[in-house]
């Protein structure tokens, strides 16, 4: 049921091939008829070769010269229906490929937060890969299959009808113990692919975080738990391998037998008279070649069992839902003025644990509005919800008006600049990685932000400048630096309001300062939220809204908060107090 | 393929029985015709029933010892092979695990990901089809050759010529795409990258409402990779055709030879129809190895990849006992003598002419600007990288002549970026210290200040962190991390500006606890706030990778221009 599901799937992504594959079939008519005739005309040039004296060198040339046209022929036509068959399974492979990139973009945040993204790497590579080397068996080699099946069939027909009869009876057991085999390999394989994932996750996990795992050298145990997943993986793997691989044998079994029919029903009737010897050698050799295919086939199938499973992995994340696509196509206009309400808003990641109730706040356009609150308390949820990440439980959320469900995601989300602890670079020059909120900036803005946000000396000393290519997640670059980098980066943007979630934590203090002032300048009539351990960071904000479990506990200016003398003035002062 | 082999030298058995069984198998196959050859003789020709049935019973033993043999080599060729993959894969993780900082930072994740997974699941095949066809094929190629040399010595030249121009063709087709799917592999991994990246900074793209930009990307990515997948296939395809076309001229051949030798009455036209057959079988059995040769030669390029990285070993140096450098003598129990840093690749040093002492249970602050040197300077107490200039000792001893599990067994670092690992909060806590006690965790809960995290969290300690901690915040994964390091209760304990994500309160109390342990701890603290370090008894200020100030809170506010700047823009 799911195997003819997945199957109609794939069968949509090779729609739009069509035209190749019903060239591939053609092409595969074409050189399965001409290697079946070639034999054909070697057997006329051995029959001009009769004896001593007695041979017909005028026609032996004539048919050398069709039999050489003819494999020409068929090698050509071969060799472009072998491109036909790759450029169809890479092309497939390629779709399917950015079909679950674009997914990856448009899955809710609540989905990539929950799965590991060494599985969903491993579906989106190497299940694909998998994938694709079963698909391109298939191609090369079930047509050819099929049609070399029927076409010896053709022939037997016109030799004996009585012994194809046979042929043709005995010739389901073959398909049979295919089937049963491949049923069973489907699961054995899907299990594989599984602990692949759990063992790719593991890696994953591990390589990244190596230098954690030698710090507290804890190699040992990594390796412990790695052979115990590598077992597990090598167990699974051996019954998978070796099942499949029951069904060539199989089948061959079940062609000798039928070989073994033919033999002694041929036999039987040669003694009778009804059939020539040379017809009956004539048709071993066919029934030979007509079960070969079937080798070929359910080996093919096998392998499409494994492509199938891996296909099912794929899918399943291309099929995950969506976030809710922008039901209205209303825009935010581009240069909001930055009035924030939020009015009875309730949310929880998880049903069962409630994390904020009942919020409501009312930000006026250009005012800085500082979070603070002990770890856990809500703060980077708020955030969550501001830019729509996740989308509130109830209560609602509007900018100068609009409430921001009504208005498309990247409409709001054009409207803010954000800046988070967690810094991210993708590898490409530093110009790139700057320039991505603003893609047409010139170079002198570009410079002109990197001097604002202090990372223009750093970057001034790299090898290349702002050229410099820099590597996966920000490669060489320390913290700070990193976090200079996405400070310049929204100091280029200047979007009207701003998020900064422990924007400066790598920052050393000296340089923060100067920021600071660049900041001050920045957030002059920007609505802004900041979010700071470093109680001076936000001290100058017009509002500062301390949290606690999901709730505004204070809320005020930092003068007003420190005369009430409750959680907030108590944090204030412990910083000095050593 | 040197690893390989020699994983399969552990396989001796299940290596030499799988083509063993799978040779078996062949000759029963050319025994059929025999069997079938004497039907005809003795069965038909003299018209006796029983004969034919007897032939027909030998025919399907054949074919039941035929099924016996070749499962019997599936099952050792598919055991051989994934002993080969699953043996690769724990080297590898344990090669990988056993590299310098230094390492890891040139190779990069991605790609020793890849080599883990995907290229050694092309090995596993490789090895597979190789056990299983790569005898056989020769064995039939070779046998029916030496047979057609039995029926005419000089038709069988025809045979002497046409393997060697096939051979040639076959490895030149090789040789050419190898290092075309070396290209495409590493298209694959560029692809991989892109791919991580996304999944790592999704928040970042849909802020700056990337993800069209990025979709682009990838999909130029994924072209290139289809381009040379394309590529080479067009290369590797071209093997069967171009086979197929020698094969049918050398029957031509065959055919003309023999015509004129049966004209001149030296052979009959059946010698020629066997040289005939002796071909075709040839043929059949090249088609198989072309289609495995293309196979292995995919295999062959990924074994490369898989076996570059079991090449590199870790640089880190070691020190003999008896080195010039190994020890000295000192009352000091940290000692940095003119220590010198080059990162690998780096034009200039980032830390120079760093020359300081720690006495046993001194607290050290480390404090200094983005970039400064802090973090890589606290890295070569436990000998992550090697310092490229100058010694570090620790009790006397160079840190290079210590083995690293010892060094790293005393150290307990918290490094910059708070990492926990998927499992329990305790399995994690554990990773400090295996044996520790209920009350050694209590402890270090206590201590790192997060037993709020725990009482948290449903489950407490045995609460479920998820992949890359993300249940977790930011303040609580430091937490736990400083908590991980405290319950090794190590002789030296450094915490890499890893309370930078705590209140202040939290890191007052913080850094109180762990003065008040008991034991005489030596204690690196790196942070960006002086308040996080000013009770330290010696303060190192860095600036650009060298010492430019060092002393106590005071003395560095009367004598150290950097170090007033930096407290004056934290106090009120």
């Amino acid at each position: 049921m799911k195997q003819t599901q997945t199957i109609k799937k794939i069968l949509s992504y090779i729609k739009q091939y069509r035209i190749y594959l019903v060239f591939s079939i053609v092409l595969a008519l074409v050189t399965v008829a001409f290697t079946l005739y070639i034999p054909i005309l070697i057997g006329k040039a051995i029959d001009c070769i009769v004896g001593v004296g007695n041979v017909n060198f005028e026609k032996i040339f004539a048919v050398f010269s069709q039999i050489a046209i003819l494999s020409l022929l068929t090698a050509f036509f071969q060799w472009i229906m072998n491109l036909i068959n790759n450029k169809m399974t890479y092309h497939v492979a390629r779709d399917i490929r950015n079909q679950a990139m674009t997914k990856i973009e448009t899955l809710p945040l609540n989905y990539l937060d929950t799965h590991s993204n060494g599985d969903t790497l491993s579906r989106i590579i190497t299940d694909v890969d998998q994938f694709s080397d079963g698909l391109l068996m298939g191609f090369t080699q079930l047509f050819t299959g099929i049609i070399t099946i029927i076409g010896t069939l053709a022939f037997m027909l016109s030799v004996n009808p009585i012994i194809t009869a046979v042929v043709v009876v005995i010739t389901p057991l073959s398909l049979f113990v295919a089937k049963f085999v491949s049923s069973k390999t489907y699961h054995l394989f899907k299990l594989q692919s599984e602990i692949r994932g759990e063992q790719t996750a593991f890696i994953e996990e591990m390589i990244e975080n190596q230098k954690v795992v030698q710090a507290y050298n804890h190699q040992k145990e990594n390796q412990q738990n790695f052979e115990e997943i590598n077992q597990r993986l090598a167990k699974s793997s051996l019954k998978a391998l070796f099942f499949s691989s029951l069904t060539n044998p199989s089948t061959r079994f079940v062609n000798n037998i039928v070989y073994g029919g033919v033999a002694l029903s041929g036999g039987l009737m040669a003694i009778t008279g009804t059939l020539s010897v040379g017809s009956l050698t004539c048709f071993l050799s066919y029934a030979n070649q007509y079960t070969k295919p079937f080798n070929e086939i359910s080996g093919v199938i096998t392998e499409l069992q494994n492509a199938l499973a891996c296909a099912d992995r794929v899918f399943e994340l291309i099929e995950t839902p969506s976030e809710i696509s922008d039901t209205h196509n209303q825009h935010l206009p581009e240069n909001v003025s930055g009035n924030i309400t939020l009015n009875k808003v309730y949310f929880s990641y998880t049903p069962d644990k409630k994390l904020i109730e009942n919020f409501n706040l009312n930000v006026i356009s250009g005012q800085r509005v500082a979070i603070v609150g002990p770890t856990g308390c809500g703060k980077t949820t708020l955030i969550n919800l501001l830019m729509r990440f996740y989308d509130t439980v109830s209560g609602e959320i509007t900018v100068d008006g609009y409430e921001i469900k009504s208005v498309t995601r990247n409409s709001l989300r054009r409207n803010y600049g954000m800046i988070l602890q967690e810094t991210w670079l993708k590898s490409g020059t530093i110009k790139e990685n700057i320039t991505i909120g603003k893609p047409d900036a010139t170079d002198e803005e570009i410079i002109e932000a990197c001097k604002k946000a202090h990372s223009h000396n750093f970057i001034k000393r790299l090898p290349d400048g702002y050229d410099t290519v820099i590597g996966e997640d920000g490669g060489d670059l320390s913290q700070g630096q990193k976090q200079l980098l996405c400070i310049s980066r929204i100091m280029l943007s200047l979007p009207p309001m701003l998020i900064l979630d422990e924007a400066t934590s790598s920052i050393d203090t000296r340089t923060e300062m100067r920021i600071q002032n660049a900041f001050q300048q920045m957030m002059k009539g920007r609505t802004s939220f900041i979010v700071a351990h470093r109680l001076s960071t936000v001290k100058n904000a017009d509002i500062l809204l301390v949290m606690k479990d999901g709730h505004i506990i204070e809320q005020g200016t930092h003068e007003q908060l420190l005369e009430q003398d409750g959680f907030y003035a108590n944090l204030y002062n412990s910083q000095f107090a050593v | 393929m040197k690893s390989i082999i020699k994983i399969l030298g552990k396989y001796k058995k299940e290596t030499v029985l799988a083509p063993l069984f799978k040779l078996l198998e062949a000759s029963f196959e050319l025994l059929v015709p025999l069997v079938v050859a004497s039907l005809i003789d003795y069965g038909i020709l003299q018209s006796d029933k029983g004969h034919i049935i007897k032939s027909f019973l030998l025919l399907i033993l054949l074919a039941v010892v035929g099924l016996i043999s070749s499962v019997t080599a599936q099952y050792f060729s598919a055991k051989a092979a994934i002993g080969v993959s699953t043996q690769l894969r724990s080297d590898m993780f344990a090669r990988i695990q056993s590299f310098s900082f230094s390492e890891l930072d040139k190779l990069g994740t991605s790609t020793m990901i890849t080599r883990m997974t995907s290229d050694i699941n092309q090995v596993q095949n490789g090895v597979n089809m190789f056990l299983r066809l790569f005898l056989r094929s020769p064995f039939i190629v070779f046998g029916a050759m030496i047979m057609a040399f039995t029926v005419d010595v000089k038709g069988a030249l025809v045979f002497a010529g046409t393997i060697p121009v096939l051979s040639i063709v076959v490895f030149a087709i090789i040789l050419v795409s190898i290092p075309l799917y070396k290209k495409s592999q590493q298209n694959l991994d560029n692809l991989t990258a892109k791919t991580r990246e996304n999944l790592s900074g999704v928040r970042v793209i849909r802020a700056f409402c990337q993800e069209e930009k990025e979709i682009k990307e990838f999909r130029t990515l994924n072209e290139i990779l289809n381009k040379s997948q394309k590529y080479v296939g067009k290369i590797s395809a071209l093997m069967n055709p171009v086979t197929y076309v020698i094969i049918n001229v050398a029957i031509i051949i065959l055919i003309y030879v023999g015509a004129l030798r049966v004209d001149s009455g030296l052979i009959t036209q059946g010698a020629v129809v066997a040289l005939y057959n002796y071909m075709s079988q040839i043929l059949v059995e090249l088609i198989k190895l072309a289609n495995l040769i293309i196979t292995l030669t995919k295999s062959v390029a990924c074994a490369n990849r898989v076996e570059s990285i079991l090449a590199i070993h870790s640089t880190l140096e070691t020190m003999a006992e008896n080195d010039i450098n190994a020890t000295i003598n000192t009352t000091d129990y940290i000692v940095f003598d003119n220590v010198g840093l080059t990162y690998q690749n780096a034009g200039e040093e980032s830390l120079s002419n760093i020359n300081f002492t720690v006495k046993k249970g001194e607290t050290i602050g480390i404090i200094g600007g983005t970039g400064s040197g802090k973090s890589s300077l606290v890295n070569l107490i436990p000998h992550l990288y090697d310092c490229t200039r100058g010694n570090v000792y620790i009790d006397g001893i160079n840190v290079k002549a210590y083995s690293p599990e010892k060094l790293r067994e005393k150290i307990g670092i918290v490094l910059q970026k708070a990492v926990l690992f998927k499992g329990s909060i305790r399995e994690n806590i554990l990773w400090g210290n295996p044996d520790a006690t209920k009350e050694d965790i209590g402890k270090a809960i206590e201590i790192s200040q997060s037993k709020d995290v725990i009482s948290a969290k449903k489950n407490g300690l045995d609460e479920m962190i998820e992949h890359g901690g993300r249940n977790l915040s930011g303040g609580q994964k430091q937490r736990l991390t400083i908590a991980r390091a405290i319950v090794k209760n190590p002789d030296i304990l450094i915490l890499d500006d890893s309370s930078s994500a705590l209140d202040y309160a939290t890191d007052a109390k913080l850094r109180q606890a762990i003065h008040s342990l008991d034991k005489n701890m030596t204690v690196f603290i790196v942070s960006q706030r002086t308040s996080s370090i000013m009770s330290a008894d010696k303060i190192l200020v860095l600036d650009d990778g060298k010492i430019v100030g060092m002393g106590t809170h005071d003395e560095l506010l009367s004598n150290c221009n950097i170090y007033q700047e930096i407290h004056l823009s934290q106090t009120r």
